[in-house]
């Protein structure tokens, strides 16, 4: 389980986060609202270890995770231009995670091929990522996201790039396979459509600032599923 | 980049015109003046000039390995972290590059331990201390511009900041580091006055070998011979190596406004504090000597080196070894000028011909730095020899200096613009194009803002190579007009302690203006982005 | 460069730079000129420590010639400039060839023999080294040691006054001399010691000498300015390898109130006598203007400048010293020669056998 608490960033004068709260438990995806500029990404690279806090904490099953260095945090990320190596391909993009972690080379083509076919992009080992589409750019970079088995997987306007039909799809996708994986994750996005497509609950930023508490009455439960039944 | 053939050839012209011209042609006439089968068998198979080569070899890599490991956490520092003084510390680093070594090697030496005196571990200190802003800079401009989010996507991975350092990072920057270890090595291979001042006459490089051959002994077919052995050598590294290069080239994803940020935590604080204070301290202890030289008086201290360079200033009298100090900056600022404009205009012709076609150009770029690893005693004598006829009866003119300089600076400027020329990704100008934009206008749009910024850093790096220019130089034949390196030269080739303050001090001035146009350079790229 | 705009100008501009190459075969050169011919304009090439005595603009006021003065290179790379391009010369006269280079600038037909008419001003035994007047001596100059008096002073020492002296043990780590393979003062001194010792006895010599810890470096500035304890740079070793006219010099250059004596002096005993001369160049357009250029070179008026412009001594016997060299930087009484000839034959055997004993 996740818990940020009493977390503040400032940028110079200017309080980015103030006082900001938020738990997310195991296996529940939270999506959150937020115009740009309300530092929904920021509070996203503050859990990832990326930026450290002026004020609060991180904790992970109760465990203070403010100090961990990034890599050790087992938080994933995906970003919204999905920020692929471009030195390396498609295979080696999925999995640098497991590479980086020393694991056998035949452990790591197994599992690759395997998050590759998870994604629909099976085969692509060999691909440059110059070559892909925007879709795929985007399908490849959460399987790499995922090879490494993150505890926590956060997603920072992964969508946003996408044309509306290959978004909404890819909404519907998204949802399927965080459910498939059971994982928990923080969704950003400025498209509530977007978010109560993918996540199980939806907050804003507002809510976060007024020390939102979780609570079942303002989101979705896990398995309540159903979210690909909205059409665009 | 799709370009009409006509201006792809035109683009490739003007740097092929140049380059052979004012090298290619010199420097084939004088080896051929001097070039037989038997010298070349015999440089061969001279055990001395063997070891001669050899030497030559080995301690210009080993500089060139350790000026990158010195070089690139300073490059990172000052890339990614934004602090008060940071141009200038920017710019002083930059300053020991372009200082003639006559006089940077006085103060090294004199700083020097008694027992480094005349070693190897002498020759490579000071190597390091003077190609540092190759590796700062031309690492700098790449790391600056390289999207954070792609290490903190490895971490995000598992990946400790090592393994981000070494399987990201670094793959990543791979064309500037090579870039500027190609400069180094050409640097340090041809190095001269840091090996005859700290080296002694123990070490002997190819460079200070010819230089000894040719204008010493007079032998010129030994000196043909290890001049065309020197030249074949840097041909093929440099084909190889450019090759290298462009399979090399991934399309990055540059921010063109620079990433640098305000060290937010108490490490980062630390590490910044820490390199800077490091790298200042090393960088300015040397030159600070300089400075205090040039007010040593007697035991004590005082103004007299100053008084007597203004004194010698306009009225000063004939007999003194610098007629006119004021002059000589003068002198120097309007050839750098030239240069300057020279090297820009030529260097970025060739990255755009060398970035946007795709067969053979490598070899452009490989032949515009081969220059750089020539000796400067070859082409002042091939100059001699060749431009002696009409239209280009240039022996003697002033002329020759800044486009002398310019031959030098034209790599500098090529090195400044194609990694970022390459690293456009070519999907943003099909963007481009498919929004409507002529082939002219995507270039506008796309290219020319990496150009510009790129130009205008190998511009700041053309005008320095020039202020301090002296090989080139003081083998050309002159009149009248005498830049500061040459003046510095002149007041210490006359004995007493008041030409030696004087040196230290028109050395200071030197200084000085190097830093002004490195400031000005970068303040004119803009505030954020200050590489 | 925007390739929509600029085509044009790059390719005229590279069209100007190919016309310009393709011209270079053509050959025509000088303009023919109409009867009465302006005074011609002379180039005097010169090495770079070269100063200009204001002489020259006599010379141009009584002649209408104008003198240009210009410089490149060190004295060997000078000559050996003058020598690759014989009979094309960069000017019309050459200033700066020393009796080590002599030979070998004769050999190559790179002067126009000329008898100036002052040559029986002229110290005779110059004069004498150059039999076919291919060149004309213009000064001399003695390549002596120099010891820091005030440094043998506080120690209460007497400096060393003979080359025997220096292979003393008391004189070890003292010395610093410059490679013979690479400067001219160095060459000098080997010289010297050939003359002293003989050959091969010059090489037993500099093997004790090695012994006693002789610093080499490469150049003079290096050995005045960073080594020696005299020169001002903060060095550690109180002998050096310079001139007999150093001592005078480090006044002269002194700021005011200048010192009563200089704290250097020279060892005359050590001394080697190095003489230059200045040639009208084979190829010259103006041949009779650069002859009368050499005369004025080794006239009164000139002559007696050289002292305190370039620390020579002029090559004319009734030209005075000024007082200052008078009292402090005297040409040597007997200094040590070695025919031109002699040290063209043996100039590089001398400087490999020398190399082997002390740097190996």
């Amino acid at each position: 389980m996740l818990a940020v608490e009493d977390v503040s960033v400032r940028f110079g004068p200017r309080w980015v986060l103030q006082g900001v709260e938020l738990v997310v438990r195991s296996n529940e995806v939270v999506g959150l609202l937020g115009p740009s500029g309300s530092g929904k990404s920021t509070l996203l690279r503050v859990i990832a270890g990326l930026l450290p806090p002026d004020a609060g904490r991180v904790r992970w099953d109760g465990e203070d995770v403010t100090q961990l260095p990034t890599h050790r945090r087992r938080f994933g990320l995906v970003f919204q231009d999905h920020q692929l190596f471009p030195h390396r391909d498609v295979g080696a993009n999925v999995g640098f995670g497991l590479a980086v972690a020393g694991r056998p080379k035949a452990e790591v083509r197994a599992r690759v091929a395997e998050l590759l076919e998870l994604v629909g992009l099976k085969g692509f080992e060999h691909r440059a990522v110059g070559s892909l589409s925007g879709g795929e750019a985007q399908r490849v970079a959460l399987a790499r996201a995922l090879a490494p088995r993150p505890r926590l997987l956060l997603l920072d306007e992964p969508l946003g790039a996408l044309d509306r039909e290959l978004h909404d799809r890819l909404a519907v996708e998204l949802r399927a396979l965080l459910k498939q994986v059971g994982i928990a994750g923080v969704h950003v996005t400025h498209d509530r459509g977007e978010a109560e497509m993918v996540a199980d609950r939806v907050l804003t930023m507002d809510d976060l600032h007024a020390r939102a508490r979780p609570s079942s009455g303002n989101g979705r439960f896990p398995e309540s599923g159903g979210s690909g039944t909205t059409s665009p | 980049m799709r370009l009409a053939p006509a201006v792809r050839i035109a683009l490739a012209v003007v740097p092929l015109t140049f380059l052979a011209c004012f090298f290619g042609w010199p420097v084939v006439a004088i080896i051929a003046r001097g070039l037989s089968v038997d010298a070349v068998r015999e440089v061969l198979t001279d055990p001395g000039l063997r070891s001669v080569a050899w030497f030559t070899l080995w301690q210009a890599a080993a500089s060139t390995l350790l000026t990158v490991a010195a070089g690139l956490l300073p490059a990172y520092v000052l890339a990614r972290f934004r602090f008060p003084g940071r141009a200038i510390v920017l710019a002083l680093v930059t300053v020991p590059f372009v200082l003639p070594t006559v006089v940077v090697g006085a103060a090294f030496l004199a700083l020097l331990p008694p027992s480094l005196d005349q070693t190897v571990a002498a020759i490579l200190a000071a190597h390091v201390y003077f190609n540092l802003a190759v590796v700062i800079r031309t690492v700098g401009t790449l790391w600056a511009q390289l999207d954070p989010r792609l290490e903190e996507a490895a971490r995000t991975l598992g990946a400790s900041p090592l393994q981000v350092m070494w399987r990201v990072t670094l793959p990543l920057l791979r064309p500037a580091i090579v870039a500027a270890a190609s400069i180094t090595f050409l640097f340090t291979f041809t190095s001269f006055g840091v090996i005859r001042i700290l080296g002694g006459p123990r070490h002997v490089t190819l460079e200070v070998e010819i230089w000894r051959l040719t204008t010493q002994a007079f032998q010129l077919p030994t000196a043909a011979a290890l001049a065309f052995l020197q030249l074949l050598a840097v041909t093929g590294l440099m084909v190889w190596w450019s090759g290298a290069q462009q399979r090399q080239a991934v399309a990055l994803r540059l921010r063109p406004r620079g990433t640098a940020a305000v060290p937010r935590t108490s490490g980062q604080r630390f590490l910044v504090g820490a390199t800077v204070a490091a790298l200042v301290a090393v960088v300015a202890v040397p030159l600070s000597r300089l400075v205090v030289g040039s007010f040593t008086q007697g035991d004590g201290y005082g103004f007299a080196a100053w008084r007597a360079l203004a004194a010698d200033s306009g009225d000063g009298p004939a007999n003194r070894p610098v007629a006119d100090p004021l002059d000589a900056v003068i002198t120097s600022l309007r050839f750098a000028a030239i240069a300057t404009v020279l090297a820009v205009v030529i260097g970025g012709a060739a990255a755009c011909a060398i970035a946007y076609s795709r067969r053979g150009a490598h070899l452009l770029d490989a032949g515009l730095m081969l220059p750089l690893g020539t000796s400067a005693v070859t082409v002042g004598f091939g100059l001699l020899i060749t431009m002696d006829r009409r239209p280009l009866d240039l022996r003697g003119s002033w002329v020759l200096i800044p486009i002398a300089h310019a031959v030098v600076a034209v790599p500098f400027v090529v090195r400044a613009v194609l990694p970022n020329l390459r690293s456009i990704d070519p999907r943003l100008r099909d963007a481009a194009a498919t929004l409507g934009a002529a082939p002219g206008r995507v270039w506008r749009e796309i290219d020319l803002p990496f150009l510009r910024r790129a130009l205008v850093a190998g511009a700041g790096f053309a005008f320095a190579i020039s202020l301090g220019e002296f090989g080139a130089t003081s083998f050309l034949t002159r009149v009248g007009d005498q830049t500061m390196p040459i003046a510095i030269g002149r007041l210490l080739g006359r004995p007493s302690a008041l030409n030696l303050s004087q040196a230290y001090a028109l050395a200071t001035v030197l200084m000085v203006l190097t830093l002004a146009a490195v400031l000005a350079v970068d303040r004119l790229r803009g505030e954020s982005s200050t590489f | 460069m925007n390739p929509r705009i600029h085509p044009a100008r790059l390719a005229a501009a590279a069209a100007v730079c190919l016309a310009a190459m393709a011209g270079c075969g053509d050959d025509s050169g000088g303009d023919t000129s109409s009867g009465t011919e302006p005074p011609p304009a002379l180039t005097l090439l010169t090495y770079d420590a070269f100063t200009e005595p204001a002489a020259l603009a006599s010379f141009t006021e009584a002649t209408g010639i104008e003198v240009t003065v210009a410089k490149g290179g060190d004295a060997g790379t000078l000559v050996n400039k003058a020598i690759i391009t014989a009979g094309r010369p960069e000017g019309d006269v050459l200033w700066g060839l020393d009796n080590t280079l002599l030979s070998r600038a004769l050999s190559q037909g790179v002067f126009e023999p000329y008898e100036s008419t002052e040559l029986d001003a002229l110290d005779p035994s110059a004069v004498g080294l150059v039999p076919g007047h291919e060149v004309t001596p213009v000064d001399t100059g003695d390549v002596c040691l120099n010891v820091d008096r005030r440094w043998f002073e506080e120690r209460g020492e007497e400096p060393p006054s003979s080359f025997e002296d220096l292979v003393d043990p008391a004189q070890k780590g003292r010395l610093v001399v410059q490679n013979p393979a690479s400067s001219s003062p160095g060459l000098a001194f080997m010289l010297a010691t050939v003359a002293h010792f003989g050959d091969p006895g010059f090489l037993d010599y500099w093997a004790r000498l090695r012994d006693n810890d002789v610093a080499v470096v490469e150049d003079w500035d290096t050995a005045y300015y960073s080594s020696f304890t005299g020169g001002g740079g903060g060095g550690d070793r109180p002998i050096v390898v310079s001139y007999a006219s150093s001592p005078p010099a480090t006044i002269f250059f002194a700021e005011e109130p200048k010192p009563a004596e200089p704290t250097t002096a020279s060892v005359e005993a050590t001394c080697f006598r190095q003489v230059e001369f200045a040639g009208v160049l084979r190829g010259t357009e103006h041949q009779e203007a650069a002859q009368r250029l050499v005369d004025f070179l080794v006239g009164e008026e000139l002559q007696a400048e050289l002292p305190l412009t370039n620390f020579v001594y002029p090559i004319r016997e009734d030209v005075p010293l000024p007082q200052l060299f008078v009292d402090f930087g005297q040409p040597a009484a007997d200094p040590l020669t070695l025919s031109p000839e002699v040290i063209a034959d043996h100039r590089d055997e001398w400087i490999d056998a020398w190399t082997q004993t002390v740097l190996r």
